[in-house]
């Protein structure tokens, strides 16, 4: 069963410029459940920030955009415990001392981050074109987990597969990170491409996400932190919530809204519109995530 | 070129048609892959007509994926990949690559149109 949320019953305006988001862990927004061993943090998420790409029409800043969301991430009141970034760090290249160029690039740039850990992930764009060899010299593995304050983060990589898959001995890896973890475990799973079928027609999905979905359904509190669509999007498969980012480069109009999948252009009116980065509140009492939607502007402040 | 030849049945609107040689053989449309564009990339079928699409790839792997006509296959270097399909509605159906082949793979994309 798959079902997309009514965002309006959920969303709420914040008097400090950020659009809230609460997810509960069981996908039942405001249903009570017992408390568990969690302690609540802040992580942040960021999102395709393609490092490297190049269009005035679609961004005149692009040399700035991802300057300007480390220093609006720095501005934040509350510290992160982490920083995620979920893939396409950079604009795809076929040449191999350009992609190189590139994510050292990208790397000085987010070192500048307030943050004392910031993870990684890689996009289609980062990784497709040499099975993540690349990446992995700059950033480690593709897939990997960690736990944190009481909830165990996986994070898939549905990319470095040119095709869009997980392929067969990740989901085996998965299964059996899985198998160590109890049915009510808080769970959250990073990851580049929605898991789901959110729009086929425009390639935005995983090929085998369906067997992803299939091993992580019995787990009661599972949720979903993607990037790839360059928006937000909200979408329930059964209980798992699947919450998308915004792009820190290029913001993509929403699915099957235009003939043709293509970035929405720069408003000189709107500077920065639909691009943004997010943070996200664990809050264990209530057993729920808080989500933080935070817009690019010129003054890189929050 | 090796050629093998790979045979999906296209489901939804396809079904299994007439073997390719033989007098009620379907017609060959041959579809040409090379980054970041397919030749010819608008097609037009005639509906209930069986086709074979017949896909090749200049460069590198290559997918062509109709989600509308629950059709796709990959495109391998070295092979002819044949889709069969009889069109059972008319209308547009957009096609597009999806395996990731570089910096244009967003516009890698063509049409199939289906008349009555």
């Amino acid at each position: 069963m798959t079902t997309e949320i009514d965002r309006r019953e959920f969303m709420k305006m914040l008097g400090v410029g950020g659009v809230i988001f609460i997810s509960s862990l069981n996908g039942q927004p405001g249903l009570s459940l017992p408390i568990r061993k969690t302690q609540d943090f802040f992580f942040v998420q960021l999102s395709d920030s393609h490092w490297g790409f190049e269009g005035d029409k679609i961004n005149p800043d692009a040399k700035g955009t991802l300057i300007k969301a480390v220093k609006e991430v720095n501005s934040l009141k509350q510290k992160p415990d982490f920083v995620v970034f979920t893939g396409d760090l950079t604009q795809t290249t076929d040449d191999t001392n350009v992609r190189k160029k590139r994510m050292k690039e990208f790397q000085q740039i987010v070192s500048e981050l307030d943050s004392k850990v910031v993870r990684f992930m890689p996009g289609e764009h980062d990784a497709s074109l040499d099975n993540g060899e690349t990446y992995k010299d700059f950033f480690g593995d593709t897939h990997y987990t960690f736990d944190h304050k009481g909830v165990h983060f996986i994070a898939i990589d549905n990319v470095s597969d040119p095709t869009g898959s997980i392929g067969d001995a990740q989901l085996e890896w998965l299964k059996a990170d899985l198998a160590q973890q109890k049915l009510d475990a808080n769970i959250v799973v990073l990851t580049h491409r929605p898991l789901f079928d959110l729009y086929p027609q425009w390639d935005w999905a995983t090929r085998d996400g369906a067997k992803a979905i299939d091993l992580l359904m019995p787990f009661q509190n599972v949720t979903v932190f993607y990037g790839h669509i360059h928006q937000e999007n909200h979408h329930m498969t059964g209980h798992i919530a699947h919450h998308s980012a915004k792009s820190l480069m290029l913001p993509m109009p929403p699915a099957g809204s235009m003939p043709k999948r293509q970035p929405i252009p720069w408003s000189a009116t709107e500077p920065y519109k639909g691009l943004g980065f997010r943070n996200v509140l664990s809050k264990s009492k209530r057993d729920e995530y808080q989500l933080n939607e935070y817009p690019i502007n010129a003054e890189a402040k929050v | 070129m090796t050629i093998g030849k790979i045979l999906l049945t296209a489901l939804a609107i396809a079904t299994c048609s007439a073997p390719v040689n033989g007098a009620d053989a379907p017609q060959v449309i041959k579809i040409s892959a090379k980054r970041f564009e397919y030749t010819p990339h608008e097609i037009v079928l005639k509906k209930g007509v069986p086709t074979v699409l017949q896909l090749t790839t200049e460069d590198r792997s290559h997918g062509f994926n109709i989600p509308a006509m629950n059709l796709r296959a990959d495109i391998v270097p070295g092979n002819v990949t044949e889709l069969k399909v009889t069109p059972e509605k008319a209308g547009d159906f957009d096609f597009f690559c999806d395996i990731f082949c570089g910096s244009g793979h967003e516009g890698m994309s063509g049409k199939i149109t289906v008349k009555d």
